[in-house]
């Protein structure tokens, strides 16, 4: 299986906060979600991908070429949602989408058109007067129209309500409905991801935690929740991360069948969801830190 | 044909595809030749990942169930009725060969297993 994104190595400092040797690869056909708290790296990550930011080390690879070499062609093939506005503010919805469509070799008036009118996109406001859910949706309908090979979106469900929401997540199966289209999502909100991704890469704190397939994460990782009575220095040491309370604790061991065998007939033991799994990883992190 | 999709049940949602395919075909509601939705067709109508739909149709494969055809999509198999029970059987066994085994371990006579199977058994009836 081929990879449309290869990060070799990447590393970059900045003034408290650093990225440090990441390499991942990013598989063609599926949707993978990058999920990590704030401030893990997320954005910082895209922004190096995108070629806006240069990593201090390592190199990156888009659609197997290198992204700097080749930057004006990977980009035709890329459609970028941001969470943050990238137009300019004073022109009005119409007047950003006739700047912007020239610049995509493949770009599809009938399906911008098509997705104005789904999205209700008022074409004559400014940009800056329109609400962050409808900056993200023109965002979304540029990215869509360009029959992009790579969809790289970078918190683009945070300033949806659940319904627009739902719609997204159906656009973008949709989207890689063609075996050749791939997608990149960053999100902390995990429950997007926890039905439709296919491989979640998790990064805190600058550092790469796992890049897996998100159905072997169920049959890798567990959650036990029990009374404390439990907890030895031992058995703590189990465990990723966990949160006591005064009326027992919950916690997430990386080696399911273990764990279940241990724990099967003391404890409750659960399918942790990715919210579970990023929150006791980074929880167990700080602990040991 | 109709898959539902439980969040909350706690069984994995490939084995629920899978198990709900399986049944279909038992019943003959899905009969040879009829062709199911293309992998990333159903993930997408059940907003779920594409591997974890892939993960049902390999497994359904694997029992026979069903053969994939590269460029083409899934179809029903043609084992008959018949071969499928035969197949189900021959993973009941091994699942009652695993409970003999554990029943050992806790140095049960036979008679004990029997008798707490008819109990459960009983049980699920009512």
């Amino acid at each position: 299986m081929s990879e449309v994104i290869q990060l070799e190595g990447l590393s970059k400092s900045y003034d408290r906060f650093e990225l440090r040797d990441i390499t991942v690869g990013i598989k063609e056909g599926y949707i993978t979600g990058l999920i990590g708290p704030n401030g893990a790296g997320k954005t910082s990550l895209i922004q190096m991908i995108m070629g806006m930011v240069y990593p201090d080390q390592g190199e990156i690879q888009l659609f197997g070429q290198n992204h700097l070499l080749h930057q004006a062609a990977i980009k035709d093939r890329i459609g970028y949602v941001s969470d943050e506005n990238i137009y300019y503010e004073r022109l009005t919805v119409n007047q950003m989408k006739r700047i912007i469509a020239p610049f995509y070799s493949r770009w599809n008036e009938d399906i911008y058109q098509k997705y104005q009118e789904r999205f209700k996109l008022p074409q004559d406001k400014k940009i800056k007067d329109l609400s962050k859910g409808m900056k993200i949706k023109f965002s979304l309908a540029i990215a869509l129209s360009h029959d992009a090979d790579l969809l790289i979106m970078d918190e683009p469900t945070s300033g949806l309500d659940p319904i627009f929401r739902r719609e997204l997540l159906e656009l973008l199966s949709e989207h890689i409905q063609d075996e050749k289209k791939s997608i990149l999502f960053s999100t902390h909100n995990t429950m997007d991801l926890d039905r439709i991704a296919d491989y979640i890469v998790f990064i805190n704190d600058g550092r790469l935690v796992f890049n897996e397939m998100k159905e072997s994460l169920t049959e890798k990782y567990l959650l036990v929740k029990g009374g404390r009575e439990l907890l030895d220095r031992d058995v703590r040491r189990w465990f990723i991360g966990i949160r006591e309370t005064a009326v027992g604790f919950e916690g997430l061991i990386g080696n399911r069948a273990e764990g279940e065998r241990y724990f099967k007939d003391t404890a409750i033991c659960e399918i942790p969801t990715l919210e579970e799994i990023m929150y006791f990883t980074v929880k167990g992190s700080e602990a040991h830190a | 044909m109709n898959i539902l999709i439980s969040s909350t049940s706690g069984e994995p949602i490939y084995a629920q595809i899978a198990g709900q395919v399986r049944q279909l075909i038992l019943q003959g509601e899905l009969v040879t030749g009829m062709p199911l939705p293309s992998i990333r067709q159903l993930a997408k109508e059940l907003q779920i990942s594409v591997i974890t739909t892939k993960r049902a149709y390999e497994e359904l494969e694997r029992e026979g169930l069903i053969n994939s055809i590269v460029g083409k999509g899934s179809f029903v198999s043609g084992a008959d009725q018949e071969f499928i029970r035969e197949q189900r059987l021959r993973i009941m066994e091994g699942k009652l060969k695993e409970l003999i085994d554990e029943s050992r371990l806790l140095g049960m006579e036979y008679k004990e297993l029997a008798e707490m199977l008819k109990l459960l058994y009983e049980e699920e009836k009512e």
